[in-house]
This record gives structure tokens, C-alpha cells and sequence, in this order.
């Protein structure tokens, strides 16, 4: 089948970008979204034109590096799937499709498709973490964890850390990212001395980086390749008004 | 030069103790006047590099994707071993060393191993207490199950996903540290040469993938994490940009490369649906445990599987293993399906695959109890291949997905040049010949939380360095020996892309180094590889600049590495004249058609010296000794 593709072709992060429309004539249905990409790519190096850039590595859909809007939507059409994980034959011959990087101010542009997260690696850095060095852990069955509680906080540690929230949010708020990581540690036993730390220091940071307000649209679940859940966002809502309240953060928001 | 593996003697139970306190420590004080490079931020080199800041090095971290969190350990998907024996099930730390020894097929140090084996105590206690979700009983308890036929319950896992929440963990503990300033992080930065002063690890250079600009760092010793060299393959299922630059360009300053020949292949892949194919997908092979593996009993049987009648299917493995039938071991059940394509019985579009049938489960257990069991697995199959394997069977052919050869490492994870050392699937001493299921995450973390902080220290307290600057001689000869390749590949200006040549490599060597090799099909490759290498650096066509984000100049690099690295495999694995785990050589094999090993001629390490592109490399041997697990014969008939 024949697609039609318009990417937004941006030369480096200084800059201006623009669309250009592309013709795919020989998809195969089975290809993934990207295999159709490196045959765009192949097409264009052939004829002497550079390449369109796009993060991608696992290919298997786990470690996050993928992801471009497709019309408008974070990995496109198919609910619980990251881009390398679509494949063509979701879509018919003539489909056209819009791909742009994604977009958020927190998440600049590198080039083409591939932008700068390194926003989400701070996060984590300011206080997305349990402090245990290496060697002082006790006997991993000394301290129990309801099994409810594991599976939960496994539910939200499965996050991947894509962008594709960030990018469909309106406000290009971090919080389903934010709140999976908090819900993830704040389930666990291990993670309680340092609850109300994390919660203070990881909103003041996203402040800083400039991610948007929670309004609560949910945008980010639906597209959600890990089906992170909304009510993460509750939960670290609660925690931040209760390390507020007791003022035990030892940080306070910006 | 004669290796000193610095294997420590007498009891095996007190080996690591004793030699972890004949080593030198360095002052708390002193630490922080030392510099450490680590490459890589997977499950060794992350879990390195947040422990080395703990210690209170200064340590540099460099990874080529956009994050630390990115690398591919995060795609096992198994579990992890250790032995607890929280089960009672007759597990202990002698068991999990004997069945390694023995699952490596009699290739691996017996010191290492039982070290490993050890230290498995300590990695699942540190990972508990950073917050990886484990699985837990309804009493809150871990649980564990048993894992690529071990005969006791020694997996703990994190759903489908523990390769993912034990490499969170780590990169939550290097996080901490890059945001306490213990560790600066270089992310989108490729490590492209190793810069040698005075015969020592003193540094790397690097290249900036989004400026281009090319980079020396300098330190007291360098630590390389960067994983294994599947992709010589190009169809694997490592992650697209997972490379040997780091290790290969180590190798040419003068680390030897141990055992390249022995990859490990896993048995239930999704199959290549189409020369566009980019990589390949592994599914857990659990899935054995109920499928049946069967094709055609006729040549080109094309008929819908449905449409084919018991008498006309063979059930292959049930036919030659009756006792393990599907069950056999990853290796056996690979290279039976070889053989069957081979002989023209694959089955699907390219013929390259053989089914995997849950009829007569679905019969028997009732449709919801497979679903309970492989429905994850069942929907990652249907996702990608658009068949729905409740209705249809499945189809699987093996990949590579795993190398067990790397540099050569000695008791202290040292290479063969001072102050360079290597950790995780990059080196390759604890799997022998063939790695066992659940092993890889216990080794990485192993190396990296437990091991290498604790030996780096001799080396720093023992070792006298100049202090240098990047306008050292070396270092100067080592940028523009990069920007020499950088420049080489742009100017070719020929006519075929860098993937075109990678997929033509990678093809020669599944087929001629792959599941099973020949003398006269290694030599055929042998003569292949340095005319495709010399046709590659004439005829590559790389667009754009040096002074950019430009993928291809990326690809270039790597792909040239392979060329070098493949001719290497392929000469290891012709001169060791024996089967042994992952590496088969059909003129080796019992009359029951399994691995024949040669422990009298080729029990030992095969550590190769690099001599320049194109010459032959200089073979050193490291002698293997087995004083507790004596060397047997596999039989899974």
C-alpha cells in the first residue's frame, strides 16, 4: 500500500522547521510504524537527502526511547502502544499522516523527530529515588509487602518514561510521569522515610523545568503506552498537600 | 603474554572473602582525588557507576542514548536468579555455581562463577531495598519461581518486566548521584577510543551525537558496561543501537578478546516477516512448557496448517528427545529447527519458521487457563504478527540474543591493560559457553554493585599515575585517529547505505556462524568478510556532516567495527575444534547428534591479541581447571 507522510523537518534545535510531505509507494502491512520510516529513510539516502532523525533503540516496546506524534496523537491511533509497536496494517493505501516531534516546552527539539527529555531524568535526579547505598540493605524478606501494595506500585512503576503524556497534555504538565514514580516508591514500605521529601522535591524541580499544571483532562492516561492511570496523579496530589501540611518536605515549592 | 586470571586458590567458599581483604583500600579522604570513567549505564555500569559515587569517586558516565534508563537491559523480561532458598527446595550457593559450571558447558573460571553465585545473596536484598517491585505472596513474602529447567525456585521476577524495574533501580541510584554531583552524565555520547598512556587505561574519547564535537575525558581508570555484540548479526534482538565499538576499539589499544565464537541463541523468536525487517522479538520461552513444536512431514507442504492431519505432521523434538520432547534445552531446540528449514520443511511466508501449537493445550486445559498463563505473551504475538495463536499456531525461529564471549577479564574484572576494566554481557567470564535463563541480570549486577567497587580500589591504591592533559601525545594520536574514521566514512560518497551493508554481513554470518558452523563454511566467510569490509569502506554512502545529529555517521562507525569483530568470531569459532554450548561445529557432534566437547584439546580461554586490520590475531590461552564440578556429557535424549 501506498502512505502519504508530512514530518516536520527541523535542521537543529536553533532552527526554524517545517512540514514536508513524502510519498511511501511499497508498505508492506506487516512492517512496524518505524520499519516503514528506515524504508522512508533508505529512499531518501538513495536520492542524497538527508535522512529524517527519529529516536528509537529496543524496538520491542519497553524502553522508551521512541515515540512521534501521528495525527495529532502520541504514538498514534492504537490505545496501550508505543510506536514501534504499531504496525502498517492499522492503517489503508492513501493514508495520510502527520508526523511532528513532540511538543512541549520542557521537551525541546533536538532534530526532526527527536527531542531533549533529559527534563525526566532531573526529576528523578531531585528525589525520584529510594537513598540506599550499595551493601546496607537487610535481608530482602526482612520487611514484608502486601501483595496488593507490590502489585500496585508495580502497576505504576511500569512506566517507561516515553513523553508521550507530557506531549498530549494540554498544559505539557509531567504529572502521570511524576506520579507513577511517587505511587511506585510511595507503595512500598522501603519508601516511606522519605515521602514527603520525594513529593516536595521532585514538584519544585518540574516547576523549574517549566512542565504545566495538572487540570486533570486525563489526556495523558488515554494515550498512555504502559496504561499508567490517572489516579496516580490523586496520589501524589494527596502526598503533596500532606508534606505541605506537616511541613516535613525539607523543601519547599518553588 | 601469559594470563594471569589472578584466581585466588584453596577453599572455594572463602576464595572472594579472603581476596577482597589481601586488596588495598583506598583512604575515604583520598577517594575523591580519583577519577573513574564508566560507559554504559545498563544494569553493570549503571549499578558502577552509583556505587563507585557512593564510595566517593568522582566518577563520569556515559551512555549514547537520550537517558541512563534507556539501555537494553531493560528488555529482560524473566527474572533474576539467587540462592536464597527461601523455598527449602534444596537450593544453596554451591547449587547455583554447580549448575552454572555445568549449564556453560564446562567454559567458564570455577572461581568466578561460585563468586557469582554468592553475591546472587546480596543483589536481591539491594534491589528490595531500592523499591523494585518484586513479586510477592499474599503473606508479603518475595516469591520466586523455577526458570529454564532448574530443578529448584530460584527466579525472583517483576511481572514480564524485571530486566525494566531492576535497571529503574539502578538508574534511580545513579539519578540520586548525578543530583548530589558524585556523577556527571554524559547521555547522547559515544564512547569512540580508549586512550592508553604509559600501557594504562587513562581515559576515552568520545563524540557528541547531537554537536558532533569529539572529546577527550581523562581518569584513574576507565570501566566499560556496553554490553554484548549481537548486532554483528544485524537480525537480533538487541536493541538497534546496542554495538561493540567500545569493546572492538578497546581491543585494538590491546585488550584481549576472550571466546568470541560463543553467542547464544534463543529459541522462541517471532520470525522475519520480510527483507524490511529491523530486529527481532523474543518471547519467553515458558512458552514451550505447553506448545508443541511440529512441521510438515512433506517438502513444501503449503497448506493451512488447520488442513494438515496428525500423520502428516512431525513432531520433531518429541520424535528425537521422548524424554525432554519440547522441553530440550535452548540450543538443541534451536539447531532442530535449522535443520528442519534446511531441509525445506519451514513453514510461513519465508519458509523460515516452524510452528508452535497450543491445539491440544487448549484442548486439555480449557482456553482460559493458557490465557491465564501466556495471555501477555499471546497478545505480543498477535500485536506483532497480526495472528491471532489462539486459532492459528504460532510461528518462532531462533535469534541471537546473547554473547558470551567478550574481553578478557581477569578474578578482578581487569583487562589485559592495566586500569581498564570491563563488566557485564561486555566481558566474558562467568557463562562459559552458554548462558543460563535468569543468569544475565545476576551477573550485571553482580559485577557492578558488588565486584568491581570492591577491586577497582587495589588498583587505585596501588597504581602510580602521571598526571596528564588532554594535550597529551596519546591523547592527541587517539581524537584524531576518531576524527580520521569520521572522515573516511563521509568522504567514501559511494552508493549503498550503511544498513544495506550491515543486513549482508549480518546474513553471511547467521548463515556460516550462526546456530551451527563448518570448517569449510567458516572459511567461506573468512574469505567473504574482508572483501565485503573493503567494499564497505569504498562504496558507503553517508550524507551530511560530522558536526551534527547525523544517525548514519552513528551506524557507519559500528557497522565498520563489525566487520572487523565478525572475521575475529569467525576465526575463534574454526579454531576451537569442539561443540561446546552455544557454539556447534557439525563435524563435532555424538552419534545422537548432540555437542561433542574436547576437554583434553580445548579446555581452555581463547583471549586473541589484535595485530592490525586484516592480520592474523595472536591467540593466548588460559588453561581451565576443575577442581569441584567435573566435566560431563549433556543428555537430553
Amino acid at each position: 500500500m501506498r502512505i502519504v507522510l508530512h514530518i516536520w523537518r527541523q535542521a537543529n534545535a536553533a532552527a526554524a522547521g517545517r512540514m514536508v510531505r513524502y510519498e511511501v509507494p511499497n508498505v508492506n502491512h506487516h512492517m512496524s510504524f518505524l520499519e516503514m520510516l528506515d524504508i522512508l529513510n533508505e529512499d531518501l539516502i538513495a536520492k542524497g537527502e538527508d535522512p529524517v532523525a527519529f529516536d528509537h533503540d529496543c524496538r520491542e516496546g519497553i524502553c522508551g526511547m521512541c515515540g512521534c506524534m501521528v495525527n495529532g496523537v502520541a504514538h498514534g491511533p492504537l490505545p496501550g502502544t508505543t510506536l514501534c509497536q504499531l504496525h502498517m496494517r492499522h492503517f489503508k493505501d492513501g493514508d495520510e499522516l502527520y508526523l511532528e516531534p513532540w511538543r512541549a516546552k520542557a521537551f525541546p527539539v533536538v532534530k526532526d523527530l527527536v527531542v531533549d527529555r533529559g527534563a525526566f531524568d532531573r526529576l528523578i535526579a531531585a528525589g525520584g529515588f529510594i537513598s540506599v547505598s550499595t551493601g546496607s540493605a537487610p535481608d530482602g524478606n526482612a520487611v514484608l509487602v502486601p501483595k496488593d501494595n507490590a502489585d500496585r506500585s508495580m502497576d505504576a512503576a511500569a512506566c517507561i518514561g516515553c513523553g508521550a503524556c507530557v506531549a498530549m497534555c494540554p498544559n505539557a504538565s509531567a504529572s502521570l510521569f511524576m506520579g507513577a514514580k511517587l505511587s511506585h516508591l510511595g507503595l512500598l514500605p522501603q519508601g516511606q522515610p522519605e515521602r514527603d521529601r520525594r513529593v516536595m522535591a521532585m514538584e519544585a524541580q518540574a516547576n523549574r523545568e517549566l512542565f504545566g499544571s495538572c487540570t486533570n483532562i486525563g489526556e495523558c492516561e488515554a494515550v498512555c503506552p504502559k496504561g499508567i492511570k490517572l489516579e496516580v496523579i490523586a496520589q501524589m496530589n494527596r502526598d503533596f498537600l500532606r508534606a505541605n501540611w506537616v511541613g516535613r518536605g525539607g523543601l519547599k515549592g518553588d | 603474554m601469559t594470563l594471569d586470571s589472578k584466581s585466588p586458590t584453596g577453599p572455594i567458599e572463602t576464595r572472594w572473602d579472603r581476596h577482597r581483604f589481601s586488596l588495598k583500600l583506598v583512604n575515604p579522604a583520598n577517594k575523591r582525588k580519583h577519577t573513574i570513567i564508566v560507559v554504559g549505564s545498563g544494569l553493570a555500569g549503571g549499578s558502577a557507576a552509583a556505587t563507585l559515587s557512593e564510595l566517593g569517586y568522582k566518577v563520569k558516565c556515559f551512555c549514547f542514548q537520550d537517558s541512563p534508563r534507556r539501555a537494553h537491559s531493560i528488555a529482560a523480561q524473566g527474572g533474576i536468579n539467587a540462592a536464597k532458598n527461601y523455598h527449602n527446595d534444596g537450593d544453596s550457593v554451591y547449587r547455583l555455581f554447580y549448575d552454572t559450571v555445568k549449564g556453560g558447558d564446562f567454559r567458564s573460571r570455577e572461581s568466578n562463577v561460585y563468586r557469582l553465585a554468592q553475591v546472587s545473596l546480596n543483589i536481591i536484598d539491594q534491589c528490595v531495598a531500592q523499591g523494585v517491585p518484586f513479586a510477592r505472596e499474599y503473606s508479603g513474602y518475595l516469591d520466586n519461581r523455577s526458570f529454564g529447567g532448574a530443578q529448584v525456585s530460584r527466579t525472583f521476577y517483576a511481572r514480564g518486566q524485571t530486566g525494566q524495574q531492576l535497571l529503574l533501580g539502578a538508574y534511580q541510584a545513579l539519578e540520586r548521584q548525578i543530583g548530589s554531583g558524585g556523577v556527571t552524565m554524559f547521555p547522547r555520547t559515544e564512547m569512540l577510543d580508549l586512550i592508553v598512556v604509559n600501557g594504562c587505561a587513562r581515559g576515552i574519547v568520545t563524540r557528541n551525537l547531537i554537536t558532533g564535537k569529539v572529546e577527550s575525558h581523562l581518569a584513574d581508570a576507565v570501566v566499560l558496561g556496553t554490553g554484548g555484540y549481537g548486532n554483528v548479526y544485524y537480525l537480533s534482538t538487541n536493541a538497534k543501537g546496542s554495538n561493540a565499538t567500545a569493546i572492538w576499539r578497546a581491543h585494538k589499544r590491546g585488550a584481549l578478546f576472550a571466546n568470541p565464537c560463543f553467542t547464544q541463541i534463543h529459541p522462541t523468536c517471532i520470525p522475519v516477516s520480510g527483507d524490511y525487517q529491523s530486529k527481532l522479538t523474543l518471547m519467553s520461552e515458558s512458552l514451550r512448557n505447553d506448545g508443541r513444536v511440529w512441521v510438515p512431514k512433506k517438502k513444501g507442504d503449503n497448506r493451512n496448517p488447520s488442513q494438515i492431519p496428525e500423520e502428516d505432521r512431525d513432531y520433531y523434538l518429541e520424535r528425537r528427545y521422548p524424554s525432554f520432547g519440547n522441553l530440550v534445552p535452548r540450543d538443541v531446540a534451536s539447531r532442530n529447527a535449522k535443520m528442519v528449514c534446511d531441509e525445506g520443511r519451514g513453514v510461513g511466508e519465508t519458509g523460515l519458521a516452524v510452528y508452535l501449537d497450543f491445539r491440544d493445550a487448549i484442548q486439555r486445559l480449557g482456553k482460559p487457563v493458557i490465557v491465564e498463563r501466556y495471555g501477555n505473551l499471546f497478545e505480543m504475538y498477535e500485536r506483532i504478527t497480526g495472528e491471532d495463536p489462539y486459532a492459528v499456531p504460532m510461528r518462532i525461529f531462533p535469534a541471537i540474543h546473547y554473547t558470551m564471549g567478550g574481553l578478557w577479564v581477569d578474578y578482578n574484572l581487569m583487562s589485559t591493560i592495566p586500569g581498564l576494566y570491563v563488566i557485564g554481557e561486555a566481558n566474558f567470564s562467568d557463562h562459559g559457553a552458554n548462558r543460563l535463563g535468569a543468569s544475565a541480570l545476576m551477573q550485571g549486577l553482580a559485577d557492578g554493585y558488588f565486584v568491581l567497587p570492591n577491586t577497582i580500589n587495589d588498583y587505585i591504591a596501588s597504581s602510580k599515575l602521571d598526571k596528564i592533559d588532554t594535550g597529551h601525545a596519546a591523547v592527541k594520536e587517539a581524537e584524531q585517529q576518531v576524527n580520521c574514521v569520521t572522515k573516511r566514512l563521509l568522504e567514501a560518497k559511494g552508493t549503498r547505505s550503511v544498513d544495506s551493508f550491515h543486513r549482508e554481513l549480518g546474513k553471511l554470518m547467521w548463515d556460516y556462524c550462526g546456530m551451527s558452523r563448518t570448517a569449510d563454511g567458516l572459511k567461506h566467510a573468512l574469505a567473504q568478510i574482508p572483501e565485503m569490509r573493503e567494499q564497505f569502506w569504498r562504496d558507503v554512502k553517508v550524507l551530511g556532516t560530522g558536526d551534527e545529529l547525523n544517525q548514519s555517521i552513528e551506524k557507519a562507525g559500528r557497522v565498520a567495527d563489525f566487520f572487523e569483530l565478525s572475521e575475529l568470531m569467525c576465526l575463534d569459532a574454526l579454531e576451537r575444534n569442539e561443540s561446546c554450548g552455544g557454539h556447534f561445529r557439525e563435524e563435532y557432534q555424538t552419534p545422537e547428534g548432540e555437542a561433542a566437547r574436547d576437554d583434553k584439546e580445548y579446555s581452555y580461554v581463547a583471549a586473541w591479541g589484535f595485530r592490525g586490520v586484516g592480520n592474523p590475531p595472536e591467540l593466548h590461552r588460559e588453561p581451565l581447571e576443575f577442581e569441584y564440578v567435573h566435566p560431563s556429557q549433556r543428555s537430553y535424549k
